[in-house]
Formats: C-alpha cells, sequence, structure tokens
C-alpha cells in the first residue's frame, strides 16, 4: 500500500520547485528583467565555488557566504543537496528515469557501488591544488557553474531559435534581437549533451563518479546528524532497495555515507519496512564513512594537480610577455592572475550581456585555463555605456561591481578615468577613405565617447576615376578611447575590421598601459 | 521475414527495386516543366528568389488652404504638440478612428533622453495619449532598428516606459522581423532588408524625430530618421551618404513627421554623449513635407548657415520628395 504523503514525494516537488527557479533565474537574466534579482544565488550557495575561491584568493566575496547554508545542511542531513536541490542532478534523474526500461535484476546491478566512483575525489583534489596554486578550474564541472554556462552560451541559442517562430516573446531568453551567437557553444552544449545521454548506460554517471561539489558534499555528510538506517533485524537481504538507488551507495550492506545523495528511494522501496531515515539508533548498523580512497589516490591527484598548475600557465597568456591582442576582458574585470583565480566559467556575465559581445572564450585567447571564460569579441557586438550588469550578476567577484558612473569615470571617479578594456586602433590599409578613397567614417559616427575618442581632417582627393571627392579620414585619440569597440562592430569592412580594439592600454592592469600620460585629462593616472 | 525465397518473393523484391529507382529516376530527370519534377540541371532553379514587398502611401490628402508644416512655440510638451498640430489642422485630419498607427522615433543610441541624442520621451507619450483618446486609434506600435542593444535603448532612452504608460507597445526587432523592401525609384536600396513585422496591419506611419548634428551628412532629421526601418548592412551607406538619405525620402511617404526641437544636440553628433553640446528650446514642427521641414530646421534650429544645406535635402528634392523653400506653407502658432 503506497501512500500519498511519502518522503519521496516531498524530495520530487523540492526538485521540481529548485528547477523551476533555476530556470526562471536564467530566464530573468535579462537586461530588461534583472532589476536588481540576485540571479546568481544558485552559484553562490555552492560550497565547492566559496571553498575554492577561498583556497585561491584567501577571501570570500559578497554573497559567497551563503554557502554556510549548504554545510549546514550537508552536516545534518548529507548531500542532500544533490538529489533535493541541484538543477542539473535533477535533469540527471530525470534522464536516467525517462531511459530506464530494464528488469529490477538489470538495475540492481547497475546501482550497485562502483570503484570508479571514487574518480570524483581525485578530480576534486586536483581542482583544489590548482586554486590554491592559483588557476581556479573548478568551473569545468560543477555542476551549478556547468549548467548555467550550458544553458546561457548553449541552449538558450537552441530554445530562442525555437520560440522565435512562433509569437510567444516573452518565453524567449533574449527577446528583440538577433541570433545570439556564442563562439563555443557547440562545445559547451555538446558537454552537456554527453552528460544527459550518458545516463542511458550509466545512471547518474556524472554525479556518481565526476562532479567535484558532489564529491565535496560526500566528504562532508561522514558524520551526518540524520542518515538513512537499516534495520538488520527485520532486513531480509532481499536487495530490492538497489534497484532504484540514486547514489550507487550500498544500502543494501553498510552504507556508504559519502555516496548516498538521499533519495529516499530505498525507503520507499523496501518491502519490510527495515529501511528508514532517522537519527541513528544507539546501536546503529555499521556505515562506511569515508569514501574507497587511500593515500596512493591522493598523492597521485596532488601530484597531478602540482604538475598542472605550470604547465597550463606555461604558455605565457597571463603575464604580460605574450598576452593576446584578444584577451578583452569585461569592465570592472581584475588583472588576468586575480581573474583566473576568481573566474568559474559559469558564464552569468555572458547570460546577461545585452549586445552578445561577451563570449565564451576559445583556445587562441588565453590557452586552456582560460577556456570559457568572458572575452569581448567585438565583431559580434560592442560594450554599451550605460550598461555594467556583467559585474552586477559575477558571484566571485571576477568581474568587481562597478556602477556606470565609475565605468564612464564621471563624478567622484574623474580621477580615476573611465575603465578602460583596450584601446582602438585603424587599419589604414583596410580603410575605405585611407585605403580607397571612398567616404566612410562610420566608426566616427558611432563614437559614444565626448568628445569623440575617433576624429576625422578632411582632405579633398581625387580617387582612381579622377573625381574630386572630400574624404574625412578617421584617427584615434587614444587618451579618449574606452575600448567600447562600437568602432570595430559597425565598421562596414566587416571581416577583419579597419577600426578594430586590442587589449592594450586596458585599465585592469598597469603593466598593459598603453599612455604615460592621458593628454585630455591629467588628473588621470 | 519470409524463410523461403520463391519466386513470387523473387519478383516483388524486383517490383519493389525498379519502383523505388524509377520514382527516383523520374524525380531527378524528367524535364523541369514535368510534375514534380526536381531536375534542376543549370543551378538555376534553386537560386533564392528574394521575397520583396512594397510599402503603401501612408499619406493623406488634405483640403487646399492649409499650410503643409506647422510649427509650434510653447514651453510645455503640450502645447508645443498642440500648437503645431493646429497650423496643419490637428491631428484628427491624419489619424482616422480605427486605425493602426506606427510610431517611428529615433532611438539608435542607448543614452538618456537629456543628451539629445533620441526622441524625447515624453512627447511620445503625449503623442500616443493623443492618437488613442483624440483620433480614437485602434493600436499605436513604436518601433525603431537601434545601432546598440534594442531592449537597452528603448528601455535607458526612457522611450520603453513612456509608450507602455501610453498605452502603446513597443516591437523590438529580431532575427526574423526583417524582409526585403523594394523602392521604386531608388537608387542604391531599391531592394534592402526592412524592419517588416510592425508595419503587417498598418495604417498610419507617424515619424517622430529629434534634431541632430551629424558629422558625414551635416544633419540627422526626420528624413534619416527613417534608417532605423532598415536592417542588413546598413553601415554600408556613409559611403554615399546623401544619395542614401535621399532615398529613403522617397522609401516611405509617411503621414505625418514630427520634428522635435525640444533638445537640439548641436554638435559631436549623432551620439551627443555631453549635456552641453544640447541646446533647449521650445519648438515643435509637424508637417507633411519632410524636406521643407528638415531645410527649416537645418537653418532655424541647428542655426546653420542656408547656403550650407545638407545635400541630400537638393537630391530628395530632385526625386520629388517635397520642397526645400518654406516660403508660404508654414504657419507659426506661439
Amino acid at each position: 500500500m503506497k501512500t500519498l504523503f511519502r518522503l519521496t514525494n516531498i524530495r520530487i516537488i523540492s526538485q521540481v520547485v529548485f528547477l523551476g527557479l533555476f530556470l526562471f533565474v536564467v530566464w530573468a537574466s535579462w537586461t530588461t528583467r534583472i532589476q536588481g534579482f540576485p540571479v546568481s544565488r544558485f552559484l553562490e550557495i555552492d560550497l565547492l565555488v566559496a571553498l575554492s575561491t577561498a583556497l585561491s584568493t584567501g577571501h570570500i566575496y559578497r554573497f559567497l557566504g551563503w554557502s554556510v547554508l549548504l554545510l549546514l545542511l550537508t552536516l545534518l542531513f548529507g548531500r542532500v543537496f544533490c538529489n533535493w536541490m541541484c538543477p542539473l542532478g535533477t535533469l540527471n534523474q530525470f534522464f536516467g528515469w525517462l531511459f530506464n526500461i530494464r528488469s529490477v535484476k538489470e538495475r540492481q546491478d547497475q546501482n550497485r557501488y562502483q570503484p570508479r566512483q571514487t574518480i570524483k575525489y581525485s578530480i576534486l583534489f586536483i581542482l583544489l591544488i590548482l586554486a590554491a596554486s592559483g588557476t581556479l578550474q573548478v568551473g569545468l564541472l560543477d555542476p551549478i557553474a556547468l549548467l548555467h554556462r550550458s544553458m546561457s552560451s548553449g541552449l538558450s541559442v537552441v530554445w530562442d531559435s525555437l520560440i522565435s517562430s512562433t509569437s510567444f516573446t516573452q518565453l524567449q531568453l533574449a527577446p528583440g534581437t538577433a541570433e545570439r551567437i556564442f563562439t563555443s557553444s557547440f562545445w559547451i552544449g555538446l558537454v552537456f549533451v554527453i552528460i544527459i545521454v550518458i545516463n542511458i548506460w550509466y545512471p547518474r554517471f556524472f554525479c556518481r563518479t565526476l562532479c567535484p561539489l558532489g564529491a565535496l558534499l560526500g566528504v562532508l555528510s561522514l558524520f551526518p546528524v540524520f542518515r538513512i538506517h537499516r534495520d538488520v533485524e527485520l532486513c531480509t537481504d532481499c536487495g530490492l532497495c538497489l534497484s532504484r538507488c540514486e547514489g550507487g551507495c550500498s544500502p543494501e550492506g553498510s552504507l556508504r555515507l559519502s555516496e548516498c545523495v538521499v533519495c529516499m528511494n530505498c525507503i520507499d522501496e523496501c518491502p519490510e519496512n527495515a529501511l528508514s531515515f532517522s537519527l541513528p539508533p544507539q546501536k546503529a548498523t555499521p556505515v562506511r564513512p569515508a569514501p574507497d580512497i587511500n593515500r596512493r589516490h591522493f598523492v597521485f591527484a596532488g601530484l597531478i594537480g602540482l604538475i598542472g598548475f605550470p604547465l597550463i600557465r606555461s604558455n605565457g597568456k597571463v603575464n604580460d610577455a605574450n598576452y593576446s591582442p584578444l584577451m578583452i576582458r569585461p569592465p570592472g574585470s581584475l588583472a588576468e592572475a586575480e581573474f583566473l583565480k576568481k573566474c568559474i566559467k559559469c558564464a552569468q556575465c555572458i547570460r546577461v550581456c545585452p549586445t552578445n559581445v561577451l563570449q565564451p572564450a576559445g583556445l587562441q585567447e588565453g590557452g586552456i585555463e582560460a577556456l570559457w571564460t568572458p572575452v569581448l569579441n567585438f565583431n559580434v557586438g560592442h560594450c554599451q555605456q550605460k550598461c555594467s550588469l556583467c559585474s552586477s550578476v559575477c558571484p566571485t567577484g571576477a568581474i568587481r561591481e562597478i556602477s556606470v558612473t565609475e565605468k564612464l569615470g564621471f563624478g567622484e571617479f574623474k580621477k580615476e578615468g573611465p575603465i578602460r578594456l583596450g584601446t582602438a586602433f585603424i587599419n589604414r590599409s583596410r580603410c575605405l577613405p585611407w585605403a580607397n578613397e571612398i567616404p566612410c567614417i562610420v566608426c566616427q559616427e558611432v563614437c559614444p565617447i565626448a568628445p569623440k575618442a575617433i576624429q576625422t581632417y578632411d582632405e579633398e582627393v581625387k580617387d582612381t576615376f579622377g573625381n574630386l571627392v572630400v574624404l574625412n579620414k578617421p584617427f584615434i585619440i587614444p587618451d579618449l578611447c574606452t575600448g567600447c569597440g562600437i568602432c570595430q562592430k559597425e565598421c562596414p569592412v566587416s571581416d577583419k575590421p579597419a577600426a578594430y580594439v586590442t587589449a592594450v592600454g586596458e585599465s585592469r592592469s598597469q603593466e598593459r598601459r598603453l599612455l604615460l600620460r592621458y593628454r585630455t585629462n591629467p588628473e588621470e593616472s | 521475414m519470409p524463410t523461403t525465397f520463391n519466386r513470387r518473393e523473387f519478383l516483388k523484391r524486383i517490383a519493389f527495386a525498379s519502383t523505388i529507382c524509377g520514382s527516383a529516376a523520374y524525380v531527378a530527370w524528367a524535364p523541369e516543366d514535368y510534375p514534380f519534377s526536381l531536375k534542376d540541371f543549370t543551378g538555376d532553379r534553386s537560386k533564392p528568389e528574394p521575397s520583396q514587398f512594397t510599402l503603401p502611401d501612408y499619406s493623406v490628402e488634405l483640403p487646399a488652404g492649409i499650410p503643409e508644416i506647422g510649427i509650434g512655440r510653447d514651453m510645455t510638451t503640450e502645447g508645443r504638440l498642440t500648437k503645431a498640430l493646429d497650423a496643419i489642422g490637428g491631428l484628427t485630419r491624419f489619424v482616422q478612428p480605427g486605425d493602426v498607427v506606427l510610431l517611428k522615433p529615433n532611438v539608435a543610441f542607448d543614452r538618456s533622453p537629456e543628451l539629445g541624442a533620441t526622441t524625447s520621451p515624453e512627447l511620445i507619450e503625449v503623442l500616443i495619449r493623443r492618437l488613442l483618446i483624440d483620433c480614437r486609434a485602434q493600436e499605436v506600435r513604436v518601433t525603431d532598428n537601434p545601432i546598440e542593444s534594442p531592449a537597452d535603448c528603448f528601455a535607458k532612452t526612457g522611450i520603453k516606459a513612456a509608450v507602455e504608460k501610453a498605452g502603446g507597445r513597443v516591437l523590438l526587432p529580431d532575427g526574423n522581423a526583417f524582409r526585403h523592401l523594394h523602392t521604386p525609384g531608388a537608387e542604391l536600396i531599391k531592394s534592402w532588408p526592412c524592419f517588416y513585422r510592425p508595419l503587417i496591419g498598418v495604417t498610419k506611419v507617424i515619424g517622430v524625430a529629434p534634431v541632430k548634428d551629424h558629422n558625414l551628412s551635416g544633419a540627422s532629421m526626420g528624413i534619416k530618421n527613417w534608417y532605423g526601418l532598415l536592417g542588413g548592412r546598413r553601415n554600408q551607406f556613409h559611403q554615399d551618404i546623401h544619395t542614401i538619405i535621399a532615398d529613403l525620402s522617397i522609401m516611405i511617404k509617411p503621414t505625418l513627421t514630427i520634428l522635435d526641437g525640444s533638445r537640439i544636440l548641436m554638435r559631436n553628433g549623432p551620439t551627443g554623449g555631453d549635456p552641453a553640446y544640447v541646446k533647449s528650446w521650445d519648438v515643435l514642427l509637424a508637417g507633411t513635407d519632410q524636406v521643407a521641414m528638415d531645410a527649416w530646421a537645418f537653418v532655424n534650429l541647428l542655426q546653420r548657415d542656408e547656403s550650407k544645406l545638407p545635400q541630400y535635402l537638393y537630391l530628395a528634392e530632385k526625386k520629388g520628395a517635397g520642397k526645400i523653400d518654406t516660403a508660404n506653407r508654414i504657419l507659426e502658432i506661439s
């Protein structure tokens, strides 16, 4: 006799609510909807983000302290986050359930504990060592960052293109824009699709085997106050508890606390009511708290972490000797080394960017270390003057929260000057007035700086066909240019624009400065 | 699957194979005018055919004796608009009950209204109220294809709030909203992607433009405002901006053009960026001859010399879009 008010039903409600909240937050992260709404809360309660940024920077940024809630929850109840709250866990469980057409026997075998489930602890250890060395890579596998990224720069494109042929524009993630472009969307989407599809063969493969957040919460749930308890007197060793076990945590024997995701399915399945979720009785059944990892695992993982850091840094993209001209960071970003200590590649900034200029970096901008971190691609968009959304949604402070006043260097920030993302240049061998004697100066027209950072001087010349034309030839005043990139975006030589912005002159780093002094604002230093 | 392979089975399979191959061969090789033929020997048939549309004439016949251009001078937006419209016979002459009206303000940049780079939201609000209440228009749509992010431009220029407050509807461009517009008589934009979706079902079109300095063409006023209905690679337009603006003057025949002289961007146009570049004034123009209005605004609002009138005005006059000379066609109420 099954009752309606089972723990598993409450769990499903909780999962639906949290998945719904997550999708709502993704939907609400749009310039006309956001209105100060805290859209990065899922990332801010992510304990792995807080721990790893604390290791890399020594500080806990802004709202990351809220992850204490998750810490408390885990210490009391074990890995409830994984199966009650985590939106990626919910998706994995849902698709595992959807594809599952196996017999009870097969399912029992599938849900038995596998030695490969210890891989996630090694992954966690490697990621934490890398973080402590100074490069934050948790975002590659952290489920919340991964899902945010997949939604923002992978699935949103798919969703919007499906919706755009209907009239439900309010459901679109980026309404009122032409097709959004995300340069790495295929790979980001592919990772997500693989994680989902692998559930066909190995249910919850990601959660059980790869998830570093799950590993961290697993380690923290070794001594929970509440846990699954098996009454040995009642148990007939039928093994039915395994048939829907989500964690692969051996509920039929001595429970592996670090693997149990508290899905409560075993309680449902047990025909003898031998299982319960409760305070352990005085004479508790034996459990295997610690994951099956030994010192050798730690040593190897530690070595990989230690070797990893110098290896991925050695391309010199972070220091100022070999940085890429394309590595243009959003306004408010910290200097590159500090930035990489904080960026979790969650793509929240990329999601909110109204002009689509923010793109997940490929390998050419910053190598493997900066993969999928935000960079500005001025062929796609430009950085709008009155906008600092990316800085306000960044959960870790890789992009420091700035106001529009600070960004533009107005008022009290006059002394600091505007935040410069780079400097614009004009390639005179591709510029229409310079190279071809054809009038143009779109770049000058759209330059939003007052007075304009692109000026022209007029020249009357005879063109190739002998006609007299008055040409306005554009030139850049680097003192005024903030590197917003609208000149590059609007340049009609559109494949390799004649007006283009490179990273030199960006104000986040003293070493990447271009000018000794700013002639238009001597105060600025 | 049949386990025995006999003569009947053999014939069946032969028939199956020949039917498939026969129909495939027909589809691929039948002459092009045969039914169901897909043959495309030259490649001509698979060339995409651009589907074009043309814009109807939105203008309204006016009885003789009424000036074509009205100028209103007043300290309030409401007053300016009333006076300018009264001079040309009132708004109800142009918009009848049941009309679907499209307003085309200039929302090209993500700027505060104070900077003079965009149409003033107060004017839009008053105008929409007039259209909905006085003229009993069925619907008022407001649209533009800005240079910066459309959602942001409409929000931060205050236009979106003004439109929604007054009861209109903002339509933003997206990738599917454009179709090629055919403009007979145009030199350079005979066929160009135009923001099509908001025009569906529209019976009246009103352009509401600010008066701005513009480096390359001299000034951006009523005619240049129609730039915002186009999509595609607009950044090529600067290679021959005067011909383009002259083309714009015949691309659409609006019901009415309104020039907002409350914040005039005197220099550093068309983006502005400093309130010091903006001159606040008390003038508003409403009328049906865009060429004359632009010429008047150039001389009297931007206060430039008449001999330096932008070349595109002469080109537009030659194309029959209007007449530069405003004598006897203008009525000023202050």
